[in-house]
């Protein structure tokens, strides 16, 4: 009885906050306010799209803010996509590839053991979310010559693999599965399963997994920015350009005009960092529904 | 007795005139390993270098050899490729067999013994086909440790139009270039003579050209004397005079603003390498025509010294998998039918024979209005002041000459008291690190 | 039940079962490990072993002459001397006491702002504040370096348009706050995620009896909205103090651009990056790297105990 009620309000795409209680009155005095805040973020990234369509010598002659003299954006598009033989499109594909296996693997490790965490109970428990905090405090360059030796000795630099293990670790998607698992999966619902004789892993899978699901989009959305911009240890681990992510990718193409015969590219650049984050607000924009009910769904139990 | 026949005596003379010729012939070779094998073997090399003209001569090398293959990557410029050449030497795996390294670090890896010793191979019979410096620079003690690819004699680049425009004439001397400096600044502030925001290459290099030996280096044995060495003194004084007066933009160099000031006309002068012209053809395209080349401006009135600025060689780690066809690459890329093809592409030549040749002197330089620029760049590379020596940590000094010398260009103290203080660092380091510091 | 809390809070993960009709199950003791095994693999191959390794790599020194030997506590005396360090300690210190604030309140007001449900557009609000935080740190470094550029930048471009002169936001007084500026920039989006999320989980009843209260807006901040959303914002605090004293990537790009006022040993992790890859310097790089990482959690459990402490 209580399974069926619970049952049907799954907070897939449930909207129970579409208002607040009173409907309040539009404040233009506030969105004026919070539209300074709004200017501040946006405006590097509309600098971003003018530049990006600049040629290289309007770049350093004309007005930041505005456009140059020819609207060069499609052009510079081209050449940025076809530059090397098309190696931006290499590194496009291997940050899929990166983002794909990587946020995918840690997104599921982060519900597998968030699910753990927050409804079972085992020996070191205690212990586990503290080690993973502690774990994070140590700043990134303590671990990045040790786990280089590491994967060396082990032969996985220079290889997806040594960008793609780093990655499915994200102590904070550990964290919000815990915490969401903890509300969005009733142990009622599990007990009346383990009655019905379901193994746990089953009961994982066929009962949990669909209540957690809009807490694991917003893991997904965060792991993927991580493994998507991810930049340090790539740096370090990859040495064949054929394997860069974008990152590392538009790092070089920078670094490049400083080199005895190098051309500078920095049009290329800036293009090729426009064409880097577009993906990403793509995903945003298209993965936006499933947080507000990803995070909303404590409001079930009233 | 025996009678030696008419016949013996040919088939013995035959016999020792052959046993003679492959004496003589094992004697040119010096005892080395015979690459040419390796090239019928064929085989997969790995190549780490930044140098673009090398993709044609990869090319070329391939063409030329069926059933070889040059895997060129680029692993990053200058010190980022040395960060990534020192973890494949620390992980002892994902060497490259070739890589390019410039001449102020290949005495940090000739000390660790990670580069092999190319007289194996027979490269002490390239002597005479480079320049002194760079061949200065490839050979450490009785090893050879890589072929030179280029050279980097300095020249003075100035902006010709400017100058015409103010009226100011071409400095011969390091007085008279102050004095161009103060003038053109003084006639139009939004110009300066030049840049440099804290450059190590280019303190090294002036200090060089001054005739200083700031560090002597006799191999774990290292001594500074950076505050009473001459060379030391002429670059520190020179300096400070243009930051206390403004002369100089503290623009750094490689960046876009960079470029755009050397296209525009607002930095007028750059002292620096031979291999510049490519650069300026291709970052700075607007500024074609108005440069022309000069040589560097003197000490002492009528002396004639230069100094070398970057430059690199390749070289092949000791632990490398395919040594004897990666060492084929270098010579064919260094001393054979590369070095013509990467001529063609703009870089500029470290061996002899170019630097001499006829047709590279006579060439003109659209960018330099016709000028025929290889003629300034030759007469400096010879003219290079020998003595010259690199420290064994030079890639770690130039990382840390911003936190020293580089703080009296914010005006924070002075040149000379950066040289000091960048002198004790490096002495720290230098015990810290098993050398003896005297 | 514990309905009232919201989600996020960090006391609950604190006190495992204690939450009542969970402590029955079939699965055995062992079942929750059989769950968190995947991720307590890899852990601890890509944390575990490496802090390990490092830990052991700051008990030797390897020299470029001499080679390999055990020096013992050495490498760590040598750090409680070195003042390049704790001088950039100190600068990620002052970064923190002041960036983080700012930053926090900025996006709690942003939060509060588009959940009071007073604004025209709260969804594009919403989005485009958050857009910052998909732009990777390099672009973001190198767009905002640009735009400071005094002569081809905005900054430029200002001075000339109003005939003013801007101090120099890349020169060595300024350097700090103006990373701070893109780091503040980066996150703003991102906390005020994490605090709207929290402030959306409010249930509406508390709303309504507010309202039948006559609560004024503020009131209604104080008493409702800014205690539900506590537990968000000591973990928020916490990732933030993380952050700062981790703070690389940005002074990282920007040294090209400002080459002699950001050193070395800017940060701290700067500084341990470059004493492994500029000179070297393995050993002592870990042991700086180390020292940072013991502070940093410190401050971190500190913290937590703190907001612990207050929840209660």
């Amino acid at each position: 009885m209580t399974t069926t009620r619970l049952l049907t309000v799954a907070p897939a795409a449930r909207r129970r906050r579409t208002g607040t209680v009173e409907r309040p009155r539009r404040s233009v005095l506030l969105t004026v306010l919070t539209g300074i805040v709004l200017v501040y973020s946006l405006i590097p990234l509309i600098w971003l799209f003018i530049n990006a369509s600049k040629t290289q010598s309007d770049l350093f002659s004309t007005f930041g803010l505005w456009f140059g003299g020819e609207f060069a954006l499609f052009d510079n598009i081209g050449r940025a996509l076809t530059y090397d033989d098309g190696i931006f499109l290499r590194w496009f594909g291997n940050t899929l590839l990166y983002v794909v296996v990587g946020a995918g693997g840690a997104t599921l490790l982060a519900v597998l053991g968030g699910y753990a965490l927050a409804k079972y109970r085992f020996p070191g428990k205690r212990a586990v979310f503290a080690v993973v905090i502690g774990a994070v405090a140590v700043p990134g360059t303590a671990l990045a010559v040790p786990t280089f030796l590491m994967f060396s000795s082990m032969g996985l630099t220079n290889t997806p693999w040594s960008v793609i293990i780093p990655s499915l670790i994200s102590p904070f998607g550990l964290y919000l599965m815990w915490t969401f698992a903890s509300e969005a999966v009733p142990t009622e619902l599990m007990e009346a399963a383990r009655i019905d004789g379901a193994s746990e892993f089953r009961i994982f899978w066929q009962v949990a997994l669909r209540l957690l699901a809009p807490g694991m989009v917003t893991v997904l959305l965060f792991t993927m920015v991580a493994t998507w911009n991810n930049y340090f240890l790539p740096l370090i681990m990859l040495r064949d350009p054929d394997w860069y992510p974008l990152i590392i990718g538009l790092n070089q193409w920078n670094a490049q005009a400083a080199t005895a015969g190098g051309t500078a590219i920095f049009d290329l650049v800036l293009t090729g960092s426009l064409l880097t984050i577009v993906p990403l607000i793509i995903a945003f924009l298209f993965l936006q529904r499933y947080w507000q009910s990803g995070l909303s769904a404590g409001s079930v139990k009233e | 007795m025996t009678r030696i026949t008419p016949r013996t005596r040919r088939v013995l003379i035959g016999t020792a005139v052959t046993g003679v010729a492959s004496l003589a012939l094992a004697g040119c070779s010096g005892g080395a390993t015979d690459t040419d094998d390796a090239l019928e073997e064929g085989g997969t090399i790995t190549v780490w270098a930044w140098e673009p003209t090398l993709d044609q001569v990869v090319e070329d090398f391939e063409a030329d050899n069926p059933g070889v293959t040059v895997d060129l990557v680029n692993v990053g410029t200058g010190i980022d490729s040395y960060t990534a050449l020192s973890n494949a030497i620390s992980a002892g795996t994902g060497l490259p067999d070739v890589a390019q390294v410039e001449y102020y670090a290949l005495p940090q890896y000739a000390l660790q013994g990670a580069l092999q010793d190319l007289t194996e191979y027979g490269a002490d019979e390239y002597e005479g086909t480079y320049a002194p410096g760079p061949w200065l620079s490839v050979t450490s003690g009785d090893q050879i440790i890589g072929l030179p690819m280029d050279s980097g004699p300095m020249a003075l680049f100035y902006n010709k139009d400017v100058f015409d425009q103010y009226g100011i004439e071409v400095p011969t001397t390091w007085d008279e270039y102050l004095q161009a400096a103060r003038d053109l600044h003084a006639a139009n502030p939004d110009i300066y003579i030049t840049n440099d925001s804290g450059d190590a290459g280019m303190a090294a290099s002036i200090m060089w050209q001054a005739g200083g030996t700031p560090w002597t280096v006799d191999e774990t044995t290292v001594s500074f004397d950076l505050e009473g060495d001459q060379g030391a003194q002429r670059y520190a004084e020179v300096w400070q005079t243009m930051l206390d007066e403004d002369l100089v933009s503290p623009i750094s160099g490689w960046s876009d603003e960079w470029f755009a000031g050397l296209a525009d006309g607002t930095i007028a002068t750059l002292p620096i390498g031979a291999w510049m012209p490519a650069n300026l053809e291709g970052s700075a395209p607007d500024g074609a025509g108005a440069w022309r080349v000069a040589p560097m401006p003197q000490w002492e009135e009528g002396e004639v010294t230069s100094s070398e600025n970057g430059g690199s060689s390749l070289a092949i780690p000791a632990d490398a998998e395919n040594k004897e066809l990666a060492y084929e690459f270098i010579e064919y890329a260094n001393a054979g039918d590369g070095v013509q093809t990467r001529l063609d592409g703009g870089a500029f030549p470290a061996t002899v024979a170019d630097l001499e040749s006829e047709e590279f002197l006579n060439e003109e330089f659209e960018y330099f209005g016709g000028q025929q620029a290889n003629k300034v760049f030759s007469e400096s590379s010879a003219a290079v002041v020998e003595g010259w020596q690199y420290l064994p940590f030079q890639v770690y000094a130039n990382t840390v000459f911003g936190d020293s010398v580089g703080q009296a260009f914010l005006g924070q103290t002075t040149i000379a008291e950066g040289l000091a203080e960048w002198q004790s660092t490096l002495e720290s380091y230098g015990t810290e690190q098993g050398f003896t510091i005297e | 039940m514990t309905t009232t809390s919201p989600p996020i809070a960090i006391t609950r993960p604190t006190r495992p079962g204690s939450r009542g009709s969970h402590t029955r199950h079939a699965g055995g003791r062992w079942t929750g490990w059989g769950f968190l095994a995947p991720f307590a693999i890899v852990f601890a191959l890509v944390f575990i072993a490496p802090i390990v390794y490092a830990l052991w790599l700051s008990l030797f020194r390897n020299q470029l002459v001499g080679g390999n030997a055990f020096v013992g506590l050495d490498n760590y005396i040598a750090a409680f001397s070195d003042g390049a360090f704790w001088a950039g300690v100190i600068r990620v210190t002052l970064f923190l006491l002041i960036q983080v604030p700012i930053m926090l309140f900025l996006s709690l007001l942003a939060a509060l702002a588009i959940d009071s449900g007073r604004l025209y557009g709260a969804g594009f609000f919403r989005l485009s504040i958050f857009l910052p935080y998909a732009v990777p740190a390099v672009v973001a470094a190198l767009m905002w370096g640009f735009m400071y550029g005094t002569r081809f930048g905005l900054v430029g471009n200002i001075n000339d348009l109003f005939g003013i002169q801007l101090p120099d936001l890349l020169s060595p007084d300024l350097v700090l706050a103006s990373i701070g500026n893109i780091v503040t920039w980066e996150f703003l989006g991102y906390n005020m995620l994490i605090f709207y999320s929290a402030l959306r989980v409010i249930p509406t009843s508390l709303y309504e009896a507010a309202a039948i209260d006559g609560a004024s807006q503020f009131r209604i901040i104080r008493a409702i909205k800014l205690p539900a959303i506590r537990g968000s914002l000591v973990v928020a605090t916490i990732f933030s103090i993380i952050g700062s004293f981790q703070l690389f990537n940005e002074p990282s790009i920007m040294q090209s651009l400002a080459p002699n006022a950001i050193t070395t040993s800017f940060t701290p992790n700067l500084y341990a990056y470059n004493l492994a890859f500029a000179g070297q310097q393995l050993n002592y790089s870990a042991t700086v790297a180390i020292i940072m990482g013991v502070i940093t959690m410190i401050i971190a459990y500190v913290v937590q105990l703190r907001g612990m402490r207050k929840a209660d």
